[in-house]
Parts: structure tokens; sequence; C-alpha cells
């Protein structure tokens, strides 16, 4: 029987720009899971754009941006939407059959773009208008605040996909183990319709949720500290785009690829073959064969 | 120009998270109970901008529209001064000209970036405060709000109409007459230069410009003040020591040794004992000559690993201090062989106890809690933004840290094989990487080496710095491109002493010249000497090849980071300083590194005399207290709320977290790192420390000590024979012959424990004359001399990750077995400080025993015979028992009586919680007992079952029929977790 022919793998594009610290080990995840990954300068496709030609996935990993001086991820936003609007245009709004991830520091600047809340007003309308996100000067109708308790904090954190989701890189996971790592991770929308609308439509695609399946997973009532980390309305912890193409999330996928990566893995009698991180990776992939 | 004031306040129905952190901190320092704080933090623009860009800016680059609101004028503009609240004091804090401020600089790029004209930008921060008295309000702005030694304070309306401020330098060659001074003349000034050199190395230099027949300039005098300092050249360490101390049989002056060059004779010489013994599988590969020790890890790598002390600036601004800290040490390896890429991070304090009175601090110390959050702080924000997890650490408390601050910053970085040795090569360019020359840190060499005083705060001000990580990731991010393309010879780190130390060790076999006006700076106004000392953050120095030099200014380019080349490697053996074709310095490098005069000092120890310590009989409730104060006592508590503000996960190579357990909750011993995403390989990282020890005997306390990161390391799996260690030496004034001769003592302990366990030591730092002094209130000078406190840090090595093991208890039904003796060893244990008493025998280390111990548990754990593997420190056995059930939510049930085997009968106290070194806990599930007890029998290891893991929710221990602890879970974590949950 001949060889099945194996599926060209995607190339990702891994941004890096000063003080972006975890492209190394993104890079890594999306190879894992059978993609090419290449890590990028800004400066490079500032000079040319055009380099982004050969790349199926856009990838924003995690880390401190610009130092987040001024808030996270605002400075490197700022610097894309003066220089490559056009460029993120293309892989966020559909110029082309694209994904987009952002981890962490990544979906801080995707927020910060408004290509995560795009398609929906601060009152909760939806609109069709996709010019605004990448304008100059967005009105994006939510954030990413301060922790409710006001510092960094590292922990690992139990998620839940809500079933809704259009998420590409969700597809087939019900839910997650993963560390959050951040300081300004306390997801805020403009107003509860707004939030309404996001969530009707499957777009607060991943949730803080309980360690165990004893209560709903999807919960709008924000949950306690530790379970929620960061104060996040209705537990939100990844938001995705109307398509499901564009995600952004603020555990680290990332950090889970090998099983000795879990917190209590000795504890475990047969650990699992992989992290659980690495579906979203497998999924990213798995969209381009 | 226009100047612009932007105030962002959190909108309506936001928390003002920053209020209400300050008026906390307003509370715990007895400032005021009922004092609520409005805060806004914001801008000042300058820039030819008009009132709607201003707004736009405002609102689209520098504020959150969901989360916050704006309030934009010029400054002065009444709107400003409008009080948001009820509270109508208003405080300005800004930092002061020229101090780093990365916030400030990034918003000026983005600014200009978006298109925005702006000349340029400062960050302010503004307090809103109730009516107070002049001395409440003055006394709240200096312990609460601001820091003086960077920051300054307005109250009142901020009338400032410019930012830039014009300093420009007029060239005069300053020349130092010293030929013509007597001894005083010499003293004052060493003093009033800030050059901190003593009589007999002022006498020398004077009698060296005597034979030149000339006077020296300002920044020849400069340079070999530099050069010469304690903390660039370790003179006292590496000096002429005569010592004597008791013989092993304790007979006073029984011991007497005289050392050319003491670090070099007892550390050292253990590393050479031990390579030249090793043969073959000797692991070090460069030890005690680079910027970090080296050794051996796969064909690819090598691991480097250094720790350094930032205890001085730590103390007067503690968040700069610490992150410069952090900064600095990240930058040894980066300068190690061609360039190492950092891994991991470790991170150990010694503060002062958080509830020290306010009313009883020494005039210009800062309260502990305050150091404790600003330390924290410092760290975190250098090492999350360098992307560096902080993977280990600890945090010691003794009233007589309050003055000194200990800041330990280390950093552990891969090599790669072959790239481990530099060579200047005559014509290299001298390159300058990274962070521009500013005035700031003038004069950190020589302050460092110099004891603290109330008046150190405006006296050294300058010395005090803030880092900006992100300048420094940068130049980490091209210096790894640079190397891999050979774009450079060699390569260090600007630390203390800035281009002047670093250039004068690069240039030290040929000779350098260096053209003063090329170092691309912050700000006009330095002169020729200041850019010289300036220890300015985030700069490395290499030397380039000429024909390297374009790609090299391409690569830096293409990433944003400055390179410029300053200067020469020439083979005149000669410092030549040129600023603008002046000729300001000619210093021979023979003269430099060769021509201070040996210190020599003498070194006397007599340990205190032994008092016995007789423990009062224990009852279950006295056992039970103790056991409860132990853990609820802050050597022992929980240091989550430290730990959790650490990034210990970045880079993915994350094995064993610093919190285990179910929960991520117990105190692991020792961290795990895979620092090669394809490689099984890991990493050990631990430390071990313990002060209290060093009151009784400070050979003691450094064999214990190195016992203690060794067992650490080996708890988790790390392979004994893989084991390099690190010395870190913060001790008092060691002019005094009894202070020296407690760290000679200590440095023999080091010599003989270390060729002992086979364990070699790779690097070391030291840190003296850590002496807090004041005048106190009858106007009587007092002084306050740190504990000694030596750190030893440890590097292990494991083949295979997946026989790492953690101390969380794993399942009920489990035996639990104790390896190593225990003696009646309660001296400088935790036991005898929370019941408050005196004496006792310290404990030792027997380290023949030691060593086989080390060697029989890595077998049990390579051959998995272990479930859970706990070493015994503070708190003895009880603390230890009680942390891996709490660890694991498992209980515990043991039974202490056998434990006196080893020859002398022990009290029931020291089978709780003495404190012997050597020992383990041990967890083994029932079909591995009787390999695991072989094992440990064959290797002659004393190993004892005392109890077994059960399904309760408490920890149970007896001594034959007698229970002596008692205790839920539940209420043991709650103590635990308690006294540092901020």
């Amino acid at each position: 029987m001949p060889a099945p022919s194996a599926p060209i793998a995607p190339r990702a594009l891994i941004l890096r720009a000063p003080g972006t610290n975890c492209d190394h080990e993104t890079a890594h995840a999306f190879e894992a899971a059978g993609a090419i990954a290449e890590r990028v300068h800004i400066n490079r496709l500032i000079e040319n754009p055009a380099l982004a030609a050969r790349y199926q996935i856009l990838c924003f990993p995690g880390g401190f941006s610009y130092g987040d001086d001024i808030a996270a991820g605002k400075i490197l936003a700022n610097r894309l939407q003066h220089h490559l609007a056009d460029l993120v245009q293309e892989f966020a709004l559909g110029g082309r059959d694209s994904l987009v991830l952002g981890i962490c520091n990544g979906m801080q600047v995707m927020m910060r773009l408004g290509i995560l809340t795009r398609g929906v007003t601060a009152d909760g309308d939806e609109t069709v208008d996709d010019s605004g996100p990448m304008g100059d000067d967005p009105h994006v109708p939510a954030t990413l605040t301060w922790n409710q308790h006001g510092r960094y904090e590292a922990r690992w954190v139990h998620l839940a996909v809500d079933p809704r989701t259009p998420c590409v890189f969700l597809k087939g996971i019900r839910r997650m183990y993963l560390p959050i790592a951040h300081a300004e991770g306390n997801f805020v929308a403009a107003s509860a319709d707004m939030l309404d609308t996001l969530a009707a439509r499957g777009r607060l695609a991943v949730r803080y949720c309980g360690e165990d399946d004893s209560e709903p997973l999807i919960s709008e009532e924000p949950l306690e500290f530790p379970l929620n980390p960061n104060g996040a309305m209705a537990n939100v912890a990844g938001v995705c785009d109307p398509s499901g193409r564009v995600f952004g999330m603020m555990p680290h996928p990332e950090r889970f690829i090998d099983p000795t990566q879990h917190p209590f893995w000795t504890r475990m009698e047969q650990p699992a073959d992989e992290g659980e991180g690495m579906a979203i990776f497998r999924n990213a992939v798995g969209y381009f064969a | 120009m226009p100047l612009w004031q932007i105030d962002i306040y959190p909108a309506d129905g936001f928390i003002d998270r920053e209020g209400q952190r300050v008026a906390e901190q307003i509370r715990e320092l007895g400032l005021g109970d009922e004092i609520e704080v409005d805060f806004s933090r914001g801008f000042l623009v300058e820039g030819d901008l008009q009132t709607a860009a201003v707004e736009r800016m405002a609102e689209s680059l520098l504020s959150d529209r969901v989360t916050e609101r704006v309030v934009v004028a010029m400054t002065g503009d009444e709107s400003l001064a409008e009080p948001p609240g009820d509270n109508p004091t208003l405080v300005h804090v800004l930092p002061k000209p020229g101090v780093m401020d990365p916030v400030a600089q990034s918003a000026e790029a983005a600014a200009r970036d978006a298109g925005w004209p702006v000349a340029a930008i400062r960050t302010l921060r503004k307090y809103w405060l109730p009516e107070l008295s002049e001395d409440r309000l003055a006394a709240i702005c200096r312990r609460a709000l601001s820091n003086d030694s960077v920051e300054q304070v307005v109250v009142g309306p901020l009338e400032l109409t410019q930012l830039r401020f014009d300093g420009r330098y007029e060239f005069s060659l300053v020349v130092v007459p010293i030929r013509e001074l007597d001894d005083e003349g010499l003293a004052r000034l060493s003093k009033e230069g800030q050059l901190y050199l003593t009589l007999v190395e002022m006498q020398t230099i004077r009698d060296h410009f005597r034979s030149l027949d000339r006077d020296p300039t300002d920044i020849e005098l400069e340079t070999i003040a530099q050069t010469w300092s304690e903390h660039c050249s370790h003179k006292t360490l590496a000096g002429r020591i005569h010592y004597r101390g008791p013989s092993p049989d304790g007979r006073p002056g029984g011991d007497e040794r005289r050392y050319a060059n003491m670090l070099k004779e007892t550390i050292f010489a253990a590393t050479q004992h031990l390579r030249a013994s090793a043969g073959e599988d000797d692991r070090c590969v460069s030890v005690f000559k680079d910027n970090a020790g080296v050794v051996r890890f796969d064909d690819a790598y090598h691991v480097c690993f250094k720790v350094e002390t930032h205890n001085h600036p730590s103390a007067l601004e503690p968040y700069g201090g610490a992150n410069t800290g952090l900064g600095g040490v990240i930058r040894d390896p980066m300068g190690t062989g061609l360039g190492a890429k950092p891994v991991c991070n470790t991170d150990v304090f010694c503060f002062a106890p958080p509830d020290t009175p306010v009313d009883s601090l020494p005039p210009g110390v800062l309260h502990p809690r305050r150091v404790i959050n600003g330390v924290v702080a410092g760290v975190r924000d250098y090492g999350n933004r360098m992307g560096i997890p902080t993977v280990n650490g600890a945090i010691y408390f003794d009233p007589r840290y309050l003055g000194n601050p200990l800041v330990y910053c280390g950093n552990v970085a891969m090599l790669p094989v072959g790239m481990e040795d530099k060579q200047v090569e005559e014509g290299d360019l001298i390159v300058a990487l990274g962070g521009r020359t500013g005035r700031d840190g003038i004069h950190g060499a020589t302050f460092s080496s110099a004891e603290l005083t109330s008046e150190s705060e405006s006296l050294s001000g300058g010395a005090v710095q803030i880092g900006n990580a992100i300048t420094e990731k940068m130049v980490l991010d091209v210096l790894l491109q640079a190397r891999d393309r050979k774009l450079y010879n060699a390569v260090t780190d600007c630390g203390a002493g800035g281009f002047s130390s670093a250039v004068g060790e690069m240039g030290e076999e040929l000779g350098a010249e260096v053209w003063l006006e090329k170092c691309p700076l912050k700000y006009e106004g330095l002169s020729y000497t200041e850019i010289w000392i300036s220890e300015a953050q985030e700069r490395m120095v290499l030397a380039v090849p000429p024909e390297k030099w374009q790609s090299l200014r391409e690569l830096c380019e293409s990433e944003g980071v400055e390179a410029a080349a300053i200067g020469r490697f020439v083979g005149t053996g000669n410092l030549t300083l040129t600023y603008h074709g002046h000729h300001v310095g000619e210093l021979a490098m023979s003269y430099l590194h060769d021509g201070r005069p040996p210190v020599v000092r003498d070194a006397v120890y007599e340990p205190p005399e032994f008092v016995p310590l007789d423990p009062p009989k224990l009852e279950l409730e006295s056992a039970n207290q103790i056991l409860a104060d132990i853990l609820g006592s802050l050597n022992v508590a929980s240091k989550h709320w430290v730990i959790r503000q650490y990034d210990h996960e970045v880079q993915g190579g994350s094995v064993v977290k610093p919190l285990v357990g179910p929960r991520c909750d117990g105190p692991g011993d020792a961290a795990v790192v895979r620092p090669l995403l394809d490689s099984r390989r890991g990493l050990v990282i631990s430390c071990g420390m313990n002060p209290h020890f060093g009151d009784f005997d400070t050979y003691h306390m450094a064999a214990s000590a190195i016992d203690e990161a060794v067992r650490n390391a080996v708890a988790v799996g790390a392979d004994p024979a893989t084991i390099a260690i690190l010395d870190n030496f913060c001790w008092g004034y060691t002019d005094r012959p009894e202070t020296l001769g407690s760290l000679v003592r200590a440095a023999i302990a080091c010599q003989d424990v270390a060729i002992g366990l086979g364990t070699p030591f790779i690097s070391g730092k030291d840190s003296l004359n850590n002496e807090f002094s004041y005048l106190d209130e009858s106007g009587t000078k007092r002084s306050i001399s740190i504990p000694p406190s030596l750190l030893i840090s440890a590097i292990g090595q494991m083949d295979d990750i997946g026989t790492a093991v953690t101390m969380d208890l794993k399942s009920a039904g489990n035996a639990i077995y104790l390896v190593g003796d225990t003696h009646e060893e309660l001296g400088g244990s935790h036991y005898s400080l929370v019941t408050d008493q005196p004496g006792g025998q310290v404990p030792r280390v027997n380290i023949s025993l030691a060593r086989c111990t080390f060697t029989a548990m890595h077998q049990t754990i390579q051959r998995r015979l272990v479930r859970s593997v706990h070493d015994l420190s503070e708190g003895g056995l009880a603390a230890a028992a009680a942390e891996m059930a709490m660890a694991g939510r498992l209980g515990i049930s043991l039974d202490v009586s056998e434990l006196d085997a080893a020859g002398d009968p022990l009290s029931d106290a020291a089978k709780l919680f003495a404190e012997s070194n050597s020992r383990f806990l041990v967890e083994v599930a029932p079909d591995r007992q009787a390999e695991f007890v072989e094992t440990l029998h064959q290797a002659n290891v004393p190993v004892r079952a005392i109890g077994q893991v059960d399904s309760s929710d408490r920890v149970r221990i007896s001594i034959a029929d007698k229970q002596f602890i008692d205790q839920e879970i539940e209420t043991l974590l709650r103590r635990w977790k308690n006294p540092l949950n901020w």
C-alpha cells in the first residue's frame, strides 16, 4: 500500500519584539505539532512586510513587549498599528485562509489592537464594519486590566472551553489545566450587553473554571480567587473573533507540552504522553491538513 | 516649548489600587490608620502639540478607555489641582532628573512612532491626601510615597516649565596634587573623593606619582580606586592573613595558619585538589577566573553559575538595588566565555523582621516591610521581563539585617562547548554594547566596599540605580547572534567600576586606548571621568576585530541596540585615556593590576563558650505548640507570596517547581530545570544557609550550609557526583581580627567539606563591611553588624528528569523512613529560637557519612525506590514530617523512639526538633521497602523505619506510647501560610 502523502506543514511566524520572551518555547510547541515555526523580529517585517506572505499562522508570543511600559502590550500594538496594519489586517480579517494566535502578552497586544473583540460595539450591538479595529484610533470596547489583587501572579488554573465557540484552536477540547503568569489579565468589557453578545457567539471561548465537574464549567459569575486568578468578567481567559480563526488567551499552552511540566507530575503513576497545551498547537496545524 | 500634563485616574466604578496600597502602607508603617489616598499616574509631555493632539495621545496611547479617565492640561493649569475626591492635599512624586525612567523612554518612542512630535516625556505620580500636619505629611512623603535617593517630591501645584535641562560640560583637565599631601591630606582625599582607599594604599599611590615626577589626573586616581576597591579586587580575602583559631579538639589558638592569599589557599585549593584527583572525570571547565563558574553539562553545552550580592544599594533603594542586582548577575554569564544564555535565576534575601516597630528604626534606615516589598518587586520586574524563570530561593530573618539587608541574586546559563575561552587580540576595537552611559551609579564599586552610615543616602545617592530589563533583553538577543556569527573575540560585562573595570580587565595583558567622547551618553554634561566610572546598567564590552565591526554594527541596528566603538586594544601595556584628543590619563596596566600594596590582616577566632541546653520536659500540648510556632516562624513560613510573583516557568524548562504537591503549595527542596527542550537531561538548583549557626561556630555553620545545599539537590534527584557549589560570604567589618577570624574559619570549613564530599567550588563572591553605624539619641556611635552570612548555592545535574522526586506525601499505606543519624544538636535550631533557649550544641557534619548518604540516597532515587523525599533542616524531623503531610494533603503517623541508636541517648526535644545534618525523610511504597533498606545498609547509611502515610487529616508523632504531636494538617497549614501571606 502506498504511504499516504504527508500534508504540507503550515508555516508559523512567531513575532519577536524587544521584550518578547516566550518565542523559543512557542516555536518549539508549534514544531512539536508539525508546523514549521520561525521567529521573526518586528523590524524585519517593517522593512519588508512581504516576508509575511510565506506564513499561514501569525503568532504573538508571551513576554513583556517593550517592557509593558504604559500598559501591557500597548506599545507593540501601537507599532503594529502604525507600521504593519495591512499585514495584521490580512492575517486577522480573512484576507486569506490564515490563523492568528496570541498568548499572554500576545493576547494583550491583540486586545489593544481590537482584533479579538471586533464586530461588537461597546453597547453590545453587532456590526459588520471591519475597518474599525485596525484604524488609526481604535475604540476598543474591552480591555485586559490589572489583576484584581494588584500583583503579578504565576499559578496553574483550570480552564473550560465554551461549547458554543467557533474557535479553531479549541476544537475537541473540553477542559485544560495550564499556567498563567501575568499582571494584567483581568478581562473587562465596556458593558454587560457587550459581554452577553460575545458570550452568545461563543467568543468568550475559554474560561477559568472549578477543578472538577461539580459546578457548571461555564459560569458568567466571576469565581473566587484563585480559581479565577485575576477577577476577569465572566471568568474569561481567552477570546476569539467571529470566525474562530483569530484567538488570544492569557494562559500559556506552550508551557505544558511535556508531561514533566505539570506541577505535580511526580504524583502520577503513569504521566500522560504529552501536555494538555499540545492540543491547541495540533488544532492549529490540523486546520491546514 | 509647551509642557503638558496628563493625569490618569481610575474611571468611575474601578478600584484605585495604588491609592489603596499606599493607604495600607501608611497604616503598616504606623503613620496613620485612617488615611485615605487618591492616586493618579501621569505623564509630563514636552512638545509643540495642540490640545487635541495631547488629548488623543492621552486617550489612545497612554491610558485605557475602559478602566481609566484622563485630565489633560498645560502644567500649572487649575484643572490639574482639582481634587478627585475629598482629599485636598496634593503630593507629586517624580523621578529625579537623570534617574532611569523606562516608562518615560518607551512612551517617548511610542509617541514619536505614532507621529506626535514630542521632545521629552517624564512620568509622575500624584497622591491626594487628607489635611495633615506638616510633620506627618513629611513623614508620609518620605517613608511611604517616595524614596529621596531617586525621587523628588513636590507638595502642592507643580511649577515646572520644561523637562530638558541643558547641562553643558566644558572640558578642563583636573589634576590632583597628591605628591604634596601628608597622611592627613591623603586620608581626607580618600574619603571626600569617595575613593575609600586605605592610608597605605594612598601612600603607595602618592609615592608612585612622585616617582613619575608628576601628579595624577582625577581620572587616573579614580581608575586606581575602582580597580583596587574591595568590590573589584577582593583584596581582604585574597590578601595576606595570619589566622589563629581553635584546634580540632577545641584548644584556643591551637590552629595557626599564614596565608599569602586566603581564598586561593582554602576554597580554590579544594577545587584544584578535586580536579586533580578526578582526572578524566573532572567536570570543571572554568573556575574562579571568568565572570561565572563553568562546568560540563553534555556534549554540546557547558553550564555557568554565578551568584552576586547587591546589599548596599538595596538598603538605600530596595527596588532599584534588587532590580540592578539581578540585572547585574545576569550579565555575568552573558560575559562568561564568549557569552552564555541564561536559563534560570535564584534569589536569597536576608531581612529584619517585618514587624520591627517603626519608632525603633535608627536614622536613615528604611522599614523592613518597605525593604521586603521593594526587593521582591525589583527582582520580580527584572527577572520576569528578561524572560528568565526564578526557580529557587530562600528568605532569612534576623534583627541584625535592619540596616544591611542582604540581596543575593544568581543566574544559571548555558554555554556552547568550545566557547569557554576568549582572547583579546591586538588591534581589536573596544565596543560598548547596550545602554547609554549616564551619571547613574557613580562610585558604586568604592561605595559598596565601605560601611553604611545614616548619612549614606545623601553621600552616595548616585550609587543607586534603576534598571531597564528590556534593554538588557535586547542586548542578550543580539549578543547571542553575534556570538554564533563569531563577530567578536572577547566579551565581559560592565558592572561595578563601569568601563574602568571592564576595559581595565580585558586590556590587562595588552593595553588599551579609550576615546571617551565616543561613549554614547544619556544626556549632556558628563565629565570625562564620569563617563569612565559610571556604572550605568545594561552595558557589555566586546573586543571586536576591525573587519567584523561593520557586521556587528548592522546586527545591532537591526534590533535597535546601540553599539559604539570607544577605543582599541593596543600592545603598549598601558591604559591610555583621551577625550576629544586631550590626553587625560595614562597608567601602566601592570601598576593598575599589581601595584596595590598587599593587605595584611590578623584574624582570630575563638568560639563562644559552650552553654548547655537542657530542654524542659515536653508534653503533647507544649510539643504541639512548638511545632506550630516553628512552622509559623518567619524563616520556615511559606514564601508563596513571593514565589507567585516570579515567573518560574518561562522558557518551558520547568520540571520541579518551587511549590509542589497536589495543591501546588508544598515547599520543594530544590528546583529541577530542563535547559534544552529537546533533551531529558536536567539541572538541579538549590541553596543552603543558616546564619543562626554562625553565632555558635562559623565552621559548623559553613559545613551545615554546604550539607544543606547538597542534600536539597540530592533530595529531588541530582547526582551528587555532578554537584558544584558557589560561596557568597556576607560579613561584618573585617578589619576587626575577630570578625575576619570567623570568616577564615568558615573558609577552612568550606575547604574541608568540599574535599570530603567531592563537591568543588566553582565561583564565589564576598561582600564585607556589612555594618550600619549611626548616632543614637544620646549622640553615641552605635553600629549593627550582620551575623556571618554564608550562602552556599548548588548546581547539580540528573541524566533523566523523569527520575525527579518531590517532597509531598504520595499515598496512604507507604512507609516513612528516616535516613541519617540524629544527635543532641539543638544549638541555633528553630526549636531553641521559638522557645527562646540559648546554648546547645550546634549541628555538625560527619563528612564521610554525609558523602555515603548522598550517594546511596541518589541510588535509591535513580532506581525509583522512593515516592517522596524531604531534607531535614529548620525545625528538624517534626517540621519536615509536617511539611510533607501539608504538601501531600495526607496524614502521617510516626514513632521516633528508636532514634538514639547513634550513641548518647537523645532528649525528646532532639528527637523531634534537632537539626542534625545529612538527614532525609523518605516515603517508600510497600513493594520497594526491602530493596530500599538493603541499598542503604550496603552503603552503611543509617536508616530507620519510623511510621507510615495514612489517609487521616493529621500529623501524629509519638515516642514509644506517648503522643507528642497530634494536629490537624489544616491547622498547621494556616500557621505556616499566614505570616507572609501579604
